[in-house]
């Protein structure tokens, strides 16, 4: 009796809501960490950037006026469907990063709790970063966060699965959509999360994700007027400045970013949240 | 109706309003001073009410009710004379296999086609009703508008369902408005005349309910909300609004008008909760065709499927209605 | 008998799986209480539905010890984002639970099922759902980067709206990091008692949660029980009073929601027929059961009998009856103690001169029922203008002036809450501004979320729950 031969999976991008290859027709090779071929993956253009951006802009209104505690039912969603695929998750990490299955387990684990702790958070930003303001004069002040809108980010390269949760949750819990190119050389944790994505409830467009390459995606997503602000991780030292000075041409706000990756199994603070929130301050007089 | 003793104000108008028409700067204080509407209030009344549970005889009840209701219309530019006696046969006799369903109210065409339904219709009991004065935009001259109705009410039609001028409404022109609607209603002779508000083009709430009473000062039969050709057209709470004002205004001046949403309601469960609109809102005489009509062409089968499950008791399916 | 009658379309009662036995839940299972069984009954019918063992002083005493050991061994060591995931379980299996509790509750309570299935539960599962997210977050709450729970808390609760209020008083407890012995009340015990089958279901430790049916002895006996270390109340001010003297003195921290006589403001530019339905939900919600129910309407003058008429017709729409019936509004009294207490106020509103009005619609024969009834020409100095009646009776007053409003409205040693409706922004700020009350509603009425603090001024208790404010009474802060 010969060994079963398996069903090899075909990796695509995930874009507004959908799986297409890229327009492109590129594809290039996964290894895992010794070499060995995993598959094929979709080598995003900037046109599939270009269309990206257009599904996240389109499903922003929709996501951003959601309740906040709607938002965190869909991310718990997110993370419920996550556990159901523990097993997968902790193969593909450690197949990409080279790793032993126990310790990719407990990066597993830790990505579904950093999920479950964003998804935490909707409800209670307001009340912790917005405030009711003691102006001098009769009048009722108060500032409330917003989301900006559509944050463009570049994963990291290493962390292909905790650091990429980390830096795509923030977006959605913030109330924006996310344009994300994954880690070039470590991309398939990253569509396996965007299978897990569009059977959440999660609205088509609100996450999009690319894999490819982050030298050669990063210039479009940075001068792109339709972005409001980027997370540049994933992105060389260098390159890094070269797309911050991209961005100051349609004022983006640009998360400031250490030269390495951190260590991602630190909870984080509310820093990737805050760079993704506009304060709005509202005033109007109290009077008979 | 109560004659009024101002030369200035309309003649139909009862005599506690007549002052109100007097001029634009009365009819804008009047509209502009009637009780605003809570946006989130009335949509949170709507949802409420839209729980309403109606089973049993009181489904079958609001079922037959309802296909009394509809105002069965093609607006169409490929409209023909085939399609419109096709539609009329429909109107006429909806369920073929169920000699005791109820026909609809009225036939809607565009004004060249009155004749055609006149002839198809004659004598079955359901009326003709005509769009009129431009429809759907009502973007072109008062002369070209009274043409327009004059053609429907010539070739026969019994009712006129005109359109309001938005522009000159959004402009605060409120008399210009107001007294378009009375020329019209005037070369309606016998014909009723419902005026279509196009509700989504006003937008606000608050300009929904200062078209309504507008429209019932000058005259207007029935309000209603929507062409059909614009989105969003008819909707529960600007319905509810509507209702609301109907009702205000039999408290106001002893008279009785109606109102029909068209345009977007498709399903059974839809029209039942109009219907459940109607009845807790404006009040139970308004549950009559004579008062209450469904502006619609897809929701005539759903409620003969919806129908046939109550009678039969099994569901039904697509191929057990006809598709004219 | 119209031309429209909705015919019956009750809910399945078969749904909410009635057992005939329910028993106190201690440290992780359902034990035999030592106290006299109480029979719960349905106060739409009259008819038994269970049996409930209830707790003895003992009980009480065993129940806090297991809290105690659950909170040293388990609770405070456990970091706040496992603590987290309990909570989340415990809100999606309320959630998935949601029509059996809802059924549950409308028996054991009266409400319609209306509101127990589209306000009730929904909003309980919301607040486990809210705090979940505060449990491994603390720090960011502003009592500082690392605030500690207090212990056990010891938390009695009204028969008004059962499960929402246990949800109200374990969610944020557990969330803190405390754990909870949790007594309702004596004539609504059960969905407390499925909630903590929930509980066994979600896996939550022993003794975490402890529910322990009975009367107001065993409440009283937890308040007084000294290894406890806060209590949360909600309930009548006469009983909040008793419990705070009790507890005056000792290390206890103390929480109270007590009754209220809301105040209603419609002012000349109000959005009237919103404003009608703001006024109906704010006394006939939950049958005026309600601690904050805008149980004073204060209209002005100038629009008085526009409104009063208009209402009128809206309240005669209301149908009271079978609790089960998806179409009631008006579900029963909750029992006949409290239909009782609401008749002798109507009468001494009858007695001291208001004009009553009552609607015309139907009303079964059996159960607890009492048709909706408008007062008017109330004055401030009548009973039914300060007394708490808890019931769907409306005392409407009026007003002159803004300030005129305000005095009226402020003129109660209670101070739960308030609603004002107007289209004018300004004079909405700035009556929200004046007005001496924990909650005001503007254009709206009953709004409860889980991250709006809600509490009163004065008698009508202290602290908040709900928000971020709400978190503090869990604290040792």
């Amino acid at each position: 009796m010969s060994d079963r031969i398996s069903v090899a999976k075909t990796y695509k991008l995930y874009l507004g809501g959908k799986f297409p290859r890229s327009e492109s027709g590129r594809v290039y090779p996964v290894t895992d960490a010794k070499g060995a071929f995993l598959a094929n993956a979709a080598h995003a253009s900037r046109k599939d950037l270009r269309d990206a951006v257009s599904a996240a802009r389109k499903a922003f209104p929709g996501w951003s006026s959601a309740t906040a505690y709607n938002r965190g039912q869909v991310l718990y969603r997110v993370a419920e469907v996550m556990e159901g695929r523990r097993a997968q998750f902790a193969t593909e990490v450690a197949a990409c990063e080279g790793i032993a299955a126990k310790k990719a387990e407990s990066i597993v684990d830790a990505a579904i709790d950093r999920w479950v702790w964003y998804a935490g958070w909707t409800d209670k930003i307001a009340s912790v970063l917005g405030a009711a303001n003691p102006v001098a004069g009769p009048y009722f002040s108060f500032t409330v966060p917003e989301p900006t809108g559509v944050v463009g980010v570049l994963a990291p390269q290493s962390s292909s699965l905790l650091g990429l949760v980390t830096v795509l949750a923030p977006v959605l819990a913030s109330g924006s959509t996310a344009v994300l190119v994954s880690s070039a050389e470590r991309p398939l944790p990253a569509i396996t999360l965007s299978e897990v994505l569009a059977t959440s409830d999660v609205p088509a467009g609100t996450a999009n994700i690319l894999t490819g390459h982050a030298a050669e995606l990063g210039p479009w997503l940075a001068s792109h007027a339709d972005v409001n602000a980027l997370d540049p991780t994933g992105a060389t030292p260098a390159d890094r400045v070269t797309l911050a000075q991209e961005a100051a041409g349609t004022v983006k706000r640009v998360l400031s970013v250490p030269d390495t990756e951190p260590d991602w199994t630190a909870e984080p603070d509310l820093s990737r949240l805050r760079r993704y929130l506009e304060a709005k301050t509202v005033w109007h007089p109290l009077g008979v | 109706m109560t004659a009024t003793t101002s030369p200035a104000a309309a003649p139909d108008t009862p005599s506690p309003l007549a002052d109100v028409t007097r001029d634009e700067a009365s009819l804008r204080r009047f509209l502009h001073g009637l009780p605003g509407v809570d946006q989130v209030g009335v949509e949170q009344r709507a949802a409420g009410l839209a729980t309403r549970s109606i089973k049993k005889e009181a489904k079958r009840w609001a079922i037959d009710t309802a296909v009394s209701m509809v105002d069965l219309t093609t607006l169409e530019g490929a409209d023909t004379r085939g399609k419109v006696r096709g539609l009329a046969a429909k109107a006429m006799r909806p369920d073929p296999e169920r000699q005791d369903c109820p026909r609809v109210a009225a036939v809607c065409v565009y004004p060249d086609l009155v004749e055609t339904a006149v002839e198809a219709l004659a004598g079955s009991g359901v009326r003709v009703a005509s769009v009129a004065t431009g429809f759907p935009a009502g973007r072109t001259s008062r002369e070209v508008k009274l043409a327009d109705t004059r053609l429907a009410v010539e070739a026969g039609a019994d009712e006129i369902d005109m359109v309001i001028d938005r522009g000159a409404f959004l402009e605060g022109r409120y008399r210009q408005v107001f007294d378009e609607i009375r020329e019209i209603k005037a070369a309606c002779g016998t014909a009723h005349l419902k005026v279509i508000l196009e509700t989504g083009e006003l937008a606000t709430y608050d300009n929904a309910r200062r078209a309504s009473w507008l429209a019932l000062l000058a005259g207007g039969d029935f309000i209603k909300t929507s062409t059909g050709k614009v989105s969003p057209a008819a909707t529960l709470p600007v319905t509810h609004v509507m209702l609301q004002a109907v009702h205000d205004w039999h408290e106001r001046t002893g008279e009785l008008r109606g109102v029909k949403p068209a345009g977007g309601i498709r399903t059974t469960k839809d029209a039942i909760k109009y219907l459940v609109a109607v009845h807790e809102v404006a009040g139970e005489q308004w549950l009559t065709p004579d008062l209450f009509r469904f502006g619609a062409s897809s929701l005539l089968n759903d409620l003969l499927l919806q129908r046939r499950t109550q009678v039969d008791g099994h569901y039904s399916g697509p191929d057990y209605v006809t598709v004219d | 008998m119209g031309i429209f009658d909705y015919a019956p379309a009750p809910e399945s009662r078969a749904l909410a799986n009635l057992k005939e036995h329910y028993k106190p839940f201690i440290n992780g299972q359902f034990v035999d209480g030592s106290g006299e069984p109480l029979k719960t009954i349905n106060p739409a019918t009259e008819e038994t539905l269970a049996e409930v063992g209830t707790a003895s002083v003992s009980d009480v005493d065993t129940a806090v010890k297991a809290a105690r050991k659950a909170y040293t061994s388990v609770w405070s060591k456990m970091p706040g984002a496992e603590r987290a995931k309990y909570l989340f379980r415990i809100a999606r299996l309320i959630q998935e639970r949601s029509r059996e509790l809802a059924v549950l509750e409308t028996l054991d309570n009266g409400k319609p099922i209306k509101e127990s299935r589209d306000s009730d539960v929904p909003t309980a599962a919301a607040h486990f759902f809210y705090h979940a997210g505060w449990a491994d977050k603390l720090g960011y709450a502003g009592y500082g980067p690392d605030p500690k729970p207090l212990g056990v808390a010891g938390q009695v609760i009204p028969w008004n709206f059962p499960l929402l209020m246990l949800a109200w008083k374990i969610a944020p407890a557990l969330a803190t990091g405390n754990t909870v012995v949790l007594k309702p009340a004596e004539t609504t015990p059960l969905t407390a008692l499925v909630f903590a089958e929930i509980c066994q279901q979600a896996e939550l430790p022993p003794g975490v949660v402890n529910i322990l049916p009975g009367a107001g002895d065993i409440g009283a006996s937890l308040v007084a029980h000294p290894d406890v270390d806060k209590i949360a109340f909600t309930g009548s001010t006469e009983v909040g009073k008793l419990i705070q003297r009790t507890v005056a003195g000792t290390r206890k921290k103390l929480t109270l929601e007590l009754g209220g006589k809301a105040a209603n403001i419609v002012f000349d530019d109000a959005p009237l027929d919103q404003a009608v339905e703001g006024i109906v939900n704010g006394i006939f919600f939950n049958q005026g059961h309600v601690c904050c129910a805008g149980s004073r309407l204060l209209v002005q003058e100038s629009v008085a009998g526009e409104v009063l008429e208009k209402l009128r017709y809206r309240v005669s729409t209301l149908r009271v009856g079978d609790p089960l019936d998806k179409n009631t509004d008006l579900g029963a009294i909750n029992s006949a103690e409290q239909l009782a207490k609401i008749r002798g106020l109507v009468e001494s509103g009858d007695a001291e001169g208001a004009q009553r009005w009552t609607s015309p619609c139907p009303v079964p024969d059996r159960g607890f029922f009492f048709a909706p009834t408008v007062f008017s020409e109330v004055h401030q100095s009548m009973r039914i203008a300060r007394e708490e009646i808890f019931g769907p009776v409306l005392s409407v007053l009026t007003f002159r002036t803004p300030d005129e409003a305000v005095a009226k409205a402020n003129n109660t040693p209670y101070g739960l809450s308030a609603g004002i409706w107007s289209e004018k922004g300004s004079r909405i700020l700035w009556t929200a501004n004046q007005l001496r009350a924990g909650v005001v509603w503007a254009n709206t009425f009953n709004r409860f979320d889980p991250a709006a603090p809600f509490g009163g001024y004065q008698e009508s208790g202290f602290g908040r729950e709900g928000g971020r404010t709400g978190l503090e009474g869990y604290l040792d802060v």
